[in-house]
């Protein structure tokens, strides 16, 4: 049998619907495996990572100067960052959290308060971040991602709070969830694998089981959180705010 | 237009000087590669840098070398854009100067990085947002545009075009001081640094550095290779550098008086320009008295400004001066405390409230050393092998219808 002149040659054609078809079958589950894992990745416990989240801390800077000692002992012990003081290098070692103590000249007032990554809304390090290694989750947490820090240390110059360290010598006792390496730069994460698993960062942890709320840690989106409710009814004062970077934590007290 | 006669040849660079020289210079070189892999396998910890001065002789010798590297390419500029043709003779050489100097600066700024070795993810992974990344463009883009000025100049087929060339490089020189001089201006947290006049302040720089290490180079290549050096060319470079040094002061005048205006930069200042020790001493001997006010007095006096030797000296002062001027900004400008909460006497364990001490070490020194070492070696070689420079550059070849310059 002829075919009619005008008749289509559909032979190329299925071959190439085969071939897609073959494609698909070959390539999708591929992506599908791609896609749950990185839905993994970025879904905790708690859900995805969104911005109707945003993750705060208020401190007050009333409390017993004593209770911030156990913050920052919680905070070395759960990030591996303290070095023991026989071999402490105070210049050099990296501090995530710290002690600042302040006095007013004119009243003699004095306070002392915790001061960390201050986790801005426009966070001066990520601007400045070439590689894009130093970033703003959609939560408001800031982190550093220590496999594209080229270690160039613009971040540092550029935050207002010296909140980060730059990793000076080799380093150990690193824990799983927190990779460190000489050369990088790092800084508080919020404890950002323990609040995707609906766990409060360590320093908040710890200052609960001695009795303290020196440090609440919540979502300042969700108006019925403790913290929220905190920022509603007394007046609190973030740390150069006058710089525009929007901090997420807020200090009361000072 | 009259045609060009200049004849332009590689140096001879044969003899024992030469290298001599090559080897002087590889030696650095190679040191200051050692001393950075040091630093890189012991980590920054074998530095005078810390977690409040983080960026310390490294930067302040690389910053130098990327500045004066545009503006060592102003000799060209000036020659192609503003029709000096006097200039044009050395507009080769000011071409691979620039480069050379670039490299060396941005050696020296790769080394010193945490991990040198991710140096491919920053060509790969870009935030846009980032001065820092917008200057890697930018420096890029200087290399490859300057190359191509140069092909244009030395290819006689290109010759016509070597001017519309010329014109981009300038204004890519001009867009790259900018870029180098905001890494500081934008930087709101630091008293030292928020300033938009830091990239106006970083172009009259790099003309000054530029020009003077320009200067340094011509003389000494002429007069080591025996060929010419006549004084009306060196007399037209030593009146620019002149005026280049006034710009800088000017610039940097107008730098502390504005920064002086504000009240909250009160205490900066005052550290700068008062009490900040060596910063202070710094500023005022080095960076203005023998960076600038002595060496212009040096230019502008007949007894030494009519001389070769007076106006090699004042160019090396303001080597001298640019790097003590870098060495403020950059370091003192971290030495100063930021201020966590304006008006109330802060202390921590992390050098809160307090002026932060730096105390270079060796290794530093010798990478920034080795990043010079890598820039002279550049052009060293270069003039060897490409035509670089005019076989006379006497007052008959120069300007044929000029008289003796008086002054």
């Amino acid at each position: 049998m002829t075919k009619p002149s005008n008749s289509i040659d559909t032979t190329r054609r299925n071959v190439v619907k085969g071939g897609a078809a073959v494609a698909v079958i070959a390539v999708a589950p591929g992506i599908t495996l791609r896609t749950l894992e990185a839905n993994a990745a970025v879904k905790g416990p708690i859900g995805p990572v969104t911005n109707a989240k945003r993750w705060g801390m208020l401190i007050d800077a009333n409390a017993p100067e004593g209770v911030w000692d156990l913050a920052i002992d919680a905070c070395k012990t759960e990030q591996g960052w303290g070095v023991p003081a026989k071999d402490a290098n105070p210049s050099t070692d990296p501090q995530w959290i710290r002690k600042v103590s302040i006095k007013d000249p004119k009243t003699g007032a004095k306070a002392t308060l915790p001061v960390m990554c201050q986790h801005c809304a426009n966070p001066p390090c990520v601007d400045v971040c070439p590689t894009g290694a130093s970033m703003k989750r959609a939560d408001g947490i800031v982190l550093v991602d220590k496999h594209i820090c080229i270690g160039c240390r613009y971040c540092m110059m550029a935050c207002p709070y010296s909140a980060r360290s730059f990793v000076h010598e080799d380093v150990s006792g690193q824990k799983p969830y927190m990779p460190r390496g000489k050369g990088t730069v790092e800084s508080c994460t919020f404890c950002v694998h323990r609040v995707d698993r609906g766990r409060k960062p360590a320093c908040v942890e710890a200052l609960n089981k001695a009795g303290s709320n020196a440090i609440m840690f919540g979502d300042l989106n969700d108006p019925k959180s403790d913290i929220a409710r905190a920022v509603a009814k007394f007046i609190t004062r973030r740390i150069r705010s006058d710089l525009g970077v929007e901090p997420g934590i807020h200090y009361r007290g000072i | 237009m009259a045609v060009d006669t200049t004849v332009y040849k590689e140096i001879n660079g044969t003899g024992g000087d030469y290298y001599s020289l090559i080897s002087w210079l590889g030696v650095v070189l190679v040191t200051g590669l050692a001393a950075a892999y040091y630093m890189e396998s012991n980590g920054h910890v074998v530095t005078g840098m810390n977690n409040a001065i983080v960026w310390g002789v490294p930067h302040v010798f690389a910053v130098f070398l990327i500045v004066a590297a545009s503006g060592a390419l102003n000799i060209a500029s000036i020659s192609s854009v503003f029709g000096r043709t006097h200039y044009k003779p050395l507009a080769r050489l000011s071409t691979v100067t620039a480069v050379a100097l670039l490299a060396g600066g941005l050696m020296i700024l790769v080394l010193d990085l945490g991990r040198p070795d991710r140096l491919i993810l920053a060509m790969t992974k870009y935030n846009f947002k980032s001065i820092f990344a917008w200057n890697i463009y930018l420096y890029s883009g200087f290399f490859v545009i300057v190359l191509v000025y140069l092909w244009m100049m030395m290819e006689r087929r290109m010759v016509p075009h070597a001017k519309k060339a010329g014109l981009i490089a300038f204004i890519w020189r001009l867009a790259l001081t900018t870029g180098t001089g905001s890494i500081f201006g934008f930087l709101a947290a630091r008293p030292g640094y928020d300033a938009a006049i830091m990239a106006p302040l970083f172009i009259a720089m790099s003309f000054a550095f530029g020009l003077a290490i320009f200067i340094m180079l011509v003389s000494f290549t002429y007069k080591s290779t025996g060929r010419p050096l006549g004084d009306f060319i060196l007399f037209k470079m030593r009146n620019l550098l002149g005026v280049f040094i006034a710009a800088v002061l000017y610039f940097t005048v107008v730098q502390h008086l504005t920064s002086l205006y504000s009240a909250g930069n009160a205490d900066y200042e005052a550290f700068i320009l008062m009490n900040g020790g060596i910063y202070t001493f710094l500023f005022w001997v080095v960076q203005i008295g023998l960076g600038g006010l002595f060496p212009m007095a040096l230019l502008f006096n007949p007894a030494t400004g009519r001389t070769c030797q007076g106006i090699m000296i004042a160019s090396a002062l303001v080597i001298i001066g640019g790097l003590a001027q870098v060495y403020v900004i950059i370091v003192g400008g971290q030495a100063f405390p930021m201020s966590l909460f304006p008006g109330m006497e802060v202390s921590s364990s992390f050098f809160d409230g307090a002026i932060h001490p730096y105390t270079p070490t060796l290794a530093e020194g010798l990478l920034g050393l080795g990043g010079i070492a890598a820039a002279l070696l550049i052009v060293a070689v270069a003039v060897k092998f490409l035509a670089l420079l005019p076989t006379s550059l006497s007052d008959a070849k120069v300007d044929p219808g000029h008289l003796k310059e008086g002054a």
